[in-house]
């Protein structure tokens, strides 16, 4: 009989918790931000296709079904790296020996020789070349990604990739300069 | 218990934790009045001194400029102007090294001085009182004042404030080991100080202003309660010595015990700070006029002959200062900008004297050694007990080395001052700043970047959506215009009413020219711009609307024409002119309204193309044929006359292109149609016959009822009249009549393959019209004005006529290859 009592004690107990659980879970659900969202955050955005995709949205989704996180040059090491604590995959080289610090570039139109046929407007990912046809075109420096993918359809080879130049806001102490010796 | 304004009334000062007591070294340089320096050769004026946007220059290279002359004019928010140091000649603007610890260069201007000191116009106020607070702002701007402190914040925002101001704290601490040029400012001018706080006072309204000045400097706090016993409000208190109290966040803690937010500003929690010299230049600006371009600069250390305070124009160089007081360098001499503390060391001294440099240390290598290398930490914690802002140094330490900037920011990087207290207690010479001044650049960086890849995303979804709306409207298009075609009477009912309108407004001729140009010249411009962009494609469809609408009404007509066909007189062909002139002012004012180019003036009715010789209007060509096709689709309507009498008006086009420059632009602007036309086939596949639908074959082509893509089959229509240009230029009229005649099956993809065939029946036809012109005229309109003037071929032109039409011929398939040449697709 005892054992009648105490069955039925803890197994109201049981059902209680277990509603109010069960409540609580549907109540106060956290809504994860979807791994998608979450690499697409990580991807430095310069959409320059170096991965193999249309994009850094389309490789995001391609990560979170199962592509390789070493394919975006334009992130480094730093991208890779975030990106394999996110996945929980080791982190691994760029593939195709990429550097591990990219330096940052901008386009450059030498605007004596651009002829204005518009091919690179029409390859830039984010609108940052103006111009129209049989007109000069130039780069907005600020919105250039640095994604390379207006030089190759330039007819005329008039646009370099330059790096971005240093300024006094972008400046960083030299580190370097002081002399870290190792005590023995 | 009091209330905080009852404890600071009493004189109750507070504490802020951590600081250090680095050795004072003020004596070196407080015993000397300030002294003035003679003019330096040359004075270089970095644009940008402050924080915050570069001014616009207002000067070029070889001006002469007067003392206090403005040299850039503030624009964006946060920009100061820099003003003339003293008389002279811009000798150049160009980039130089800046004062900054990179030295990295900074476009500024090199006044060479003349000697004169000249000083410009100044404006000095007199009735402060009397000034709205928007002037004052204005003046204190304009004055190019930064905080002089050390930041450089513009001063016109501080006092611009939008928060209430309770406390308005004068900072005069200088509690950095050698500096002493606020201490000797406040013990010269101070005057002159209290002035600049009455005029803060007047713009922020504060409860009380709170003067702090460390209790080592006896003398200024005397003169500054000397100078401000006429002003209740004003509290003068001397404070412990103890560095870093002269630090913004910890004055104010020092002050009113009040504690600024992290990453707030002491105006959220109603306090203001402002510097002694920012209020000195203040003064200078309100009272006298004169705008910041002095400053005093202490220089000292154990390798100057005289250290001292001096006035130092701004842009002097470095080197002119040193020179001035006996410099004599040491082996691995340094000359730090700023104190010991938070100076950095100058890489060159050819670096001007700006807005925030308050003092040039040079010392020898005893006094300021060279730090020693770094050893590994020992935890011993000295860090975190000399931290005026509580944070934990060491453990910064760490995550700055292993570059973990989240967690960096969680243990509140960013409310470090980098005041050096913790690398001056260190006993394992750690720089500790320098780790954090990079570890801050790095986290900076990477938010810019952060916020520069959201933008280019936004962009790269921006242009992705563009791409497919364009698309859409493209395929949209089609389907829509099938749709429209067989709309119902309603829109023929209104062209009817608004033809009747017309009609009673036909006298008013030269209103109507007028409208014509406007149209003309508004076609002309949409014709010479080919990109793709919304306003085209709105013309476009308006074009399209109005080409249905015509058709439409001739479709209805059509069996009235057959009626009436044999009417015709030449009145009749007045009155047709007329009203098409006065239709093409319709769609002119359905058009958005646009100054027309007077130089289009001859172009204002059917046949006047052939008065110009201007090249220019081959592009109205357009224009022209639309307004044809409208005229022709008139005479039909109402006056039923032959369609060859539409055909005949038209031949004033042909006879325009006579000119051989004007039938090669008219061919360019055909190869650019036929692509536009190109594109929009390509979409639409429209029956290749509706072709014949637009051109000067109009009246005849508008038989078929289907009038779909009618847009596209105007622009083909267009490309193929300049293809006729060419050829008609000897047969004119009859080209373009049998233009009319001609199937046309031509769809634009195989136009140009087609145009050589039309070309060769369009001679055929010219070659027998030719011939029977040469027996009677039986043509039922020649006195109109335009056919008059094509009307010269006698009978014995039968001959003429065949060389004529062998010519055009030839001419026809050059044009054809040519297009072939050109076709993009």
């Amino acid at each position: 009989m005892t054992l009648f009592y105490a069955l039925i004690a803890l197994g109201s107990l049981a059902l209680v918790f277990g509603l109010i659980l069960g409540f609580a879970a549907v109540k106060y659900r956290v809504e994860s931000n979807p791994i998608v969202d979450q690499v697409d955050a990580i991807l430095p955005q310069t959409q320059c296709g170096q991965c193999g995709y249309p994009g850094c949205r389309p490789y995001a989704e391609a990560i979170a079904n199962g592509d390789e996180i070493n394919k975006c040059p334009p992130g480094g090491e730093a991208t890779v790296k975030k990106l394999a604590d996110l996945m929980g995959v080791e982190p691994k080289p760029l593939a195709g020996g990429e550097q591990a610090e990219p330096v940052k570039t901008v386009a450059y139109i030498r605007e004596d020789e651009c002829i204005g046929c518009t091919k690179c407007i029409q390859a830039c990912p984010v609108d940052a070349i103006v111009g129209a046809t049989r007109q000069m075109h130039t780069v907005i420096d600020d919105e250039c990604t640095g994604c390379d993918l207006c030089v190759e359809p330039c007819p005329v080879d008039c646009i370099d990739m330059l790096p971005v130049e240093q300024t006094k806001q972008t400046w960083k102490w030299q580190l370097d300069a002081i002399a870290v010796k190792q005590i023995d | 218990m009091d209330s905080l304004l009852e404890q600071i009334e009493r004189g109750t000062l507070w504490q802020f934790p951590g600081g250090v007591h680095p050795p004072q070294q003020k004596s070196l340089s407080n015993q000397q009045p300030t002294a003035r320096l003679p003019l330096p050769d040359k004075l270089v004026l970095p644009l940008k001194q402050h924080i915050g946007a570069n001014g616009q220059l207002l000067v070029k290279e070889g001006d002469k400029v007067l003392k206090g002359q403005p040299l850039t004019k503030p624009t964006a928010n946060w920009s100061l102007p820099v003003h003339a140091s003293t008389s002279g000649e811009i000798t150049a603007i160009k980039p130089l090294p800046s004062a900054h610890p990179s030295a990295l260069p900074e476009l500024s201007i090199v006044i060479a001085p003349d000697g004169n000191d000249t000083w410009c116009e100044l404006n000095p106020v007199s009735n402060l009182h009397e000034l709205s607070h928007k002037t004052l702002i204005d003046i204190l701007h304009n004055a190019g004042i930064a905080g002089m402190g050390g930041a450089g914040f513009p001063t016109y925002i501080k006092a611009d404030s939008h928060q209430p101001i309770e406390f308005l704290i004068v900072n005069g601490v200088e509690c950095e080991p050698y500096i002493t040029a606020d201490d000797l400012l406040m013990r010269e001018h101070a005057k002159e100080i209290v002035q600049g706080i009455e005029v803060m006072q007047q713009l922020l309204k504060p409860q009380r202003i709170l003067i702090g000045i460390e209790d080592n400097k006896p003398e200024a706090i005397a003169a500054m309660q000397q100078a401000s016993t006429h002003n209740t409000k004003i509290l003068v208190r001397p404070i412990p010595t103890k560095y870093p109290s002269g630090g913004e966040k910890q004055l104010i803690r020092v002050l009113t015990s009040k504690e600024v937010p992290s990453a707030g500003i002491p105006a959220d929690i109603g306090v203001l700070v402002q510097n002694v010299g920012t209020l000195f230049a203040i003064s200078e600006a309100i009272y006298k006029g004169k705008p910041l371009i002095e400053r005093v600069v202490t220089v000292t250390g154990n390798t100057i002959g005289k250290p001292q305070n001096v006035w130092a124009l701004i842009g002097t160089e470095i080197k002119h200062l040193l020179d001035c007081q006996g410099f004599t360098p040491v082996s691995e001499q340094r000359v730090v900008m700023g104190g010991p503390m938070m100076g950095f060391t100058l890489p060159t001294v050819r670096i001007p004297v700006v807005k925030t440099t308050n003092c040039i240390l040079a010392p020898d290598n005893q006094e300021l050694a060279e730090p020693g290398d770094e050893k590994a930490c020992i935890r011993c914690s000295a860090c975190a007990d000399a931290c005026p802002q509580t944070l934990l140094p060491q453990q910064l330490q760490w995550f700055a080395k292993s570059k973990d900037y989240d967690k960096l920011e969680a243990y509140n990087l960013f409310d470090c001052i980098e005041c050096g207290a913790c690398s001056y207690v260190c006993p394992s010479e750690i720089p500790l700043v320098q780790y954090y001044r990079v570890a801050k650049a790095e986290i900076r960086e990477q938010k810019l970047d952060q916020i520069k890849a959201e933008r280019a995303k936004e962009r790269f979804e921006a242009r992705k959506e563009r791409l497919e709306r364009e698309q859409q409207e493209r395929q949209n298009k089609h389907k829509r215009s099938t749709s429209r075609a067989a709309k119902p009477d309603a829109e023929k009912a209104k062209v009817a009413d608004a033809l009747t309108r017309v009609k009673q407004k036909q006298g008013d001729k030269s209103a109507v020219q007028a409208a014509i140009e406007r149209a003309k010249a508004k076609k002309a411009a949409d014709g010479s711009l080919e990109p793709d962009n919304s306003e085209v494609a709105l013309e476009r469809a308006r074009r399209k609307e109005q080409a249905r609408q015509y058709k439409e009404q001739k479709h209805s007509e059509d069996t009235a024409v057959n009626e009436n066909s044999n009417e015709s007189s030449s009145k009749k062909d007045a009155v047709a002119a007329a009203i098409a002139r006065a239709k093409a002012k319709k769609a002119a004012q359905q058009a958005e309204q646009q100054s027309e180019p007077p130089q289009h003036a001859q172009a204002s009715d059917s046949d006047a193309p052939k008065a110009g010789d201007d090249p220019r209007k081959a592009a109205v060509a357009a224009a022209i044929a639309r307004a044809k096709a409208k005229k022709a689709t008139q005479q039909a309507e109402q006056q039923s006359e032959p369609p060859q009498h539409a055909q005949a008006s038209d031949s004033g086009v042909p006879k325009a292109d006579d000119d051989p420059r004007k039938a090669a632009v008219a061919a360019a602007i055909a190869r650019a149609k036929a692509k536009k036309a190109a594109q929009q086939a390509e979409q639409q596949s429209e029956p290749p016959q509706h072709a014949q639908v637009s051109d000067s074959g109009v009246p005849k082509a508008d038989d078929d009822p289907r009038k779909a893509a009618v847009a596209a089959a105007i622009a083909r229509a267009k490309a193929k009249k300049a293809a006729q240009a060419e050829q008609q230029s000897e047969p004119p009229q009859h080209a373009q009549a049998s233009d009319s005649g001609v199937p046309k099956t031509d769809d634009d993809p195989r136009k140009a393959a087609v145009a050589a065939a039309i070309a060769r029946a369009k001679a055929k036809k010219a070659a027998q019209q030719a011939e029977q012109q040469s027996e009677p005229q039986t043509e039922p309109a020649p006195q109109s004005e335009d056919k008059s003037d094509s009307e010269p071929q006698t009978p014995e032109q039968k001959r003429q006529a065949a060389i004529k039409a062998a010519v055009a011929k030839a001419k026809a398939k050059k044009q054809a290859k040519e297009q072939e040449g050109n076709d993009p697709s």
